[in-house]
């Protein structure tokens, strides 16, 4: 076991070289919804006016059903992590940073998943 | 940082108040205001989703919450946000490219953002009201 601080360990080693994770990610999804956003307003476009059996017909489509849930992962990704910048902004005390950070998660995710799951279905539901 | 609390009265930079509002401090206040907004817009995505996943009558449900002149209105606010942190995102792009960082530019950037955001937000419910037979 050694006795150095955790700071005398860290000290000369350079960055933790994932200083830039979060700013690409953000890149890279915005990137992702950019072009998912075209097929979300097609398909928008596209139901319509569509009653229930149409509905289900289109999601029934592997390529609808795969872009519909990109769409809605993606998009669930970004602006979880977007939200997180802006709590991280703008609330400095813990815990209530802490919570709302946790917030944010649980909140993304469940959209996410929601709508991911309601897709599935749609798309494989008899 | 996060847990600094002076408890001196100490000088402070200067910060909004004092600064006279521009176009491109504007833009960034409203990308991340649209992007805040568009935030808990989407979880009305996942409800139709769930609802028409659910069955014929949750879906008719939703689609009457909607249709309704509230739900209208909300959608198409919704809509404008979307599209104006879309086309801000696209600004963040040209910028990340490591162009359009003269002065005129920038401003240039900013007022296209607003025309184009509007103006995409006006074709897109055109084409749907066009299509639902509306107008």
């Amino acid at each position: 076991m050694s006795g150095k601080t955790p700071l005398a360990k860290a000290r000369g080693l350079g960055s933790a070289k994932g200083g830039t994770d979060h700013f690409w990610a953000m890149r890279v999804s915005s990137m992702a919804s950019l072009l998912l956003t075209l097929f979300f307003f097609y398909t928008v476009f596209a139901l319509i006016g569509a009653d229930y059996a149409a509905i289900k017909a289109y999601f029934a489509s592997p390529v609808a059903a795969v872009l519909a849930a990109l769409f809605v992962a993606v998009n669930a990704h970004h602006m979880m992590i977007g939200m997180q910048v802006i709590i991280e902004d703008y609330i400095h005390e813990d815990p209530a940073r802490q919570l709302l950070l946790m917030a944010n998660t649980f909140f993304s995710i469940l959209i996410g998943a929601a709508g991911v799951l309601a897709i599935v279905k749609l798309s494989l539901g008899a | 940082m996060a847990q600094a609390k002076s408890k001196a009265a100490r000088p402070l930079s200067p910060h909004l108040q004092i600064f006279r509002p521009w176009m491109s401090m504007m833009m960034s206040i409203m990308h991340r205001v649209t992007g805040a907004a568009a935030y808990f817009g989407f979880a009305l995505l996942a409800w139709w989703l769930t609802a028409a996943a659910s069955g014929p009558e949750q879906l008719d449900f939703v689609n009457g919450v909607f249709r309704s002149a509230l739900g209208q209105a909300a959608l198409i606010g919704l809509t404008w946000v979307y599209v104006h942190h879309a086309v801000g995102g696209v600004r963040h792009m040209i910028w990340d490219s490591g162009r359009g960082f003269t002065k005129p530019s920038i401003n240039l950037l900013a007022r296209a953002s607003i025309v184009s955001s509007v103006l995409i937000t006006a074709a897109i419910w055109a084409g749907i009201f066009a299509k639902a037979g509306v107008i």
